[in-house]
């Protein structure tokens, strides 16, 4: 079965390109794993981690901010942020955490701040599982 | 006529400038791989981002409910003019080439009945168009202290686009950057944030399927619009910081060049006027032998 061409970009730079064999994401509406031949979709992604299996083995992957594109191409992730799990540490998640308050601090009507406060809501939890 | 005293020193001052600019040109360089670097890899974001936003845009079009980022606000009164320079001189006619699209945009805006705002990303661009527009510019950003500019920074420029759309202070937004074509070559370029532009040829082709949208087309559309600005700020930002370096450099070139030459020019000068000092010396003491 032919891999699943699986992109991963950030503002930055491109964080990860390659075939895998499926990728787990974190949907706004709930987790999904997207396989090969998966239908076209387009999601919009809480922060959370994208977690990828591939021949290199598994590798999890923060991302924050970020919509998921699949087409009869691959998969695309377009992230405002994307930290590898190994190089995410107490402090990183301590600055994505207040960044998530900036955000919330932002918010103009109720609808951005219900997001942004789920959004913060999201990056605490994952900051207390780590 | 200048004492050999006199030219000595300016040959020294010269020598001390080519120095210093010979220093500035190897800086620029320097920087300029890194910014060049920066804005290389910030492409396919931004390019990814086309595609879903030219995706989700046609696939919204005509339909009722489109956010209004996309659609506009039905009107082209009020324009706003974001225009985007570097923090510092001395590169060539970046600044002011910037400066110029600008202001003729403006010109010509004004002269249509149109409401002109202005906003300035950048010292330089908001010191020279404060002089003749200082009445339509609404806010000045700046990021003196900063090394190199990152997402941060573009992102606050869109929440500040973004906050005045929303109060309905303009009706279109154009950016105002230089793109960074090569080293020698830049391109100062004009931009339509809002509304946004999308190019329909972009959409992939999915032989007849359609996508899943979760959740619903206009929501998702509704939080890639504002993120899609600031990609756009950030795209503009960098192409300037590397557009900046790369006119900085060749400036600082041909300055270094223009020293060498003059160097020249006084070493000549002073040589000459060495000798007929030498000649007339000579001249003197012999005629004054002569006379014993």
């Amino acid at each position: 079965m032919a891999g699943l061409h699986f992109e991963l970009v950030s503002p930055a730079k491109l964080v990860f390109s390659g075939d895998v064999d499926s990728v787990q994401l974190p949907g706004s509406e709930g987790e999904m794993t997207i396989l090969p031949q998966h239908a076209p979709l387009i999601t919009t992604l809480r922060p959370g981690f994208v977690v990828v299996a591939g021949s290199q083995g598994p590798q999890k992957i923060f991302v924050r901010g970020g919509f998921a594109e699949v087409n009869p191409k691959g998969l695309t992730v377009l992230a405002e942020r994307a930290i590898p799990v190994a190089e995410l540490d107490a402090a990183a998640f301590a600055a994505q955490v207040k960044d998530a308050e900036t955000v919330l601090a932002n918010a103009r009507d109720d609808e951005t701040r219900r997001v942004a406060q789920q959004n913060l809501d999201h990056v605490k939890a994952l900051q207390s599982a780590v | 006529m200048a004492s050999l005293k006199d030219l000595r020193n300016r040959i020294a001052s010269v020598k001390a400038t080519r120095k210093i600019t010979k220093a500035m040109q190897m800086v620029a360089a320097a920087k300029l791989r890194r910014a060049q670097e920066a804005a290389v890899a910030a492409r396919p974001y931004a390019e990814r981002m086309a595609v879903v936003l030219a995706n989700l845009a046609s696939a919204m079009e005509g339909q009722a409910g489109a956010p209004k980022l996309l659609s506009g606000t039905g009107s082209d009164r009020v324009h706003l003019l974001v225009v985007a320079t570097a923090e510092r001189g001395l590169c060539g006619g970046f600044n002011s080439s910037i400066v110029k699209i600008a202001r003729e945009a403006a010109d010509r805006l004004i002269a249509q009945g149109k409401t002109v705002k202005i906003m300035t990303v950048g010292k330089k661009g908001a010191d020279s168009l404060r002089r003749n527009y200082g009445k339509y510019v609404v806010d000045a950003v700046d990021f003196r202290g900063a090394k190199a500019v990152n997402f941060d920074h573009a992102a606050g420029v869109s929440a500040k686009i973004l906050s005045m759309y929303e109060a309905g202070e303009f009706d279109i937004c154009t950016l105002f950057f230089s793109e960074f074509k090569s080293v020698i070559s830049q391109k100062p370029t004009a931009l339509q944030l809002i509304p946004a532009q999308y190019d329909a040829a972009m959409v992939p082709d999915l032989g007849g399927a359609v996508y899943d949208a979760e959740p619903e087309e206009a929501e998702i559309l509704g939080e890639l619009l504002p993120r899609n600005i600031a990609i756009q700020v950030f795209r503009g930002l960098l192409e300037n910081a590397a557009s900046e370096q790369g006119a900085r450099m060749s400036a600082m070139d041909n300055a270094t060049r223009n020293a060498a030459d003059m160097i020249n020019r006084l070493s000549i000068k002073y040589n000459r006027q060495r000798q007929a000092q030498i000649t007339k010396e000579l001249i003197e003491i012999i005629s004054g032998a002569e006379a014993l």
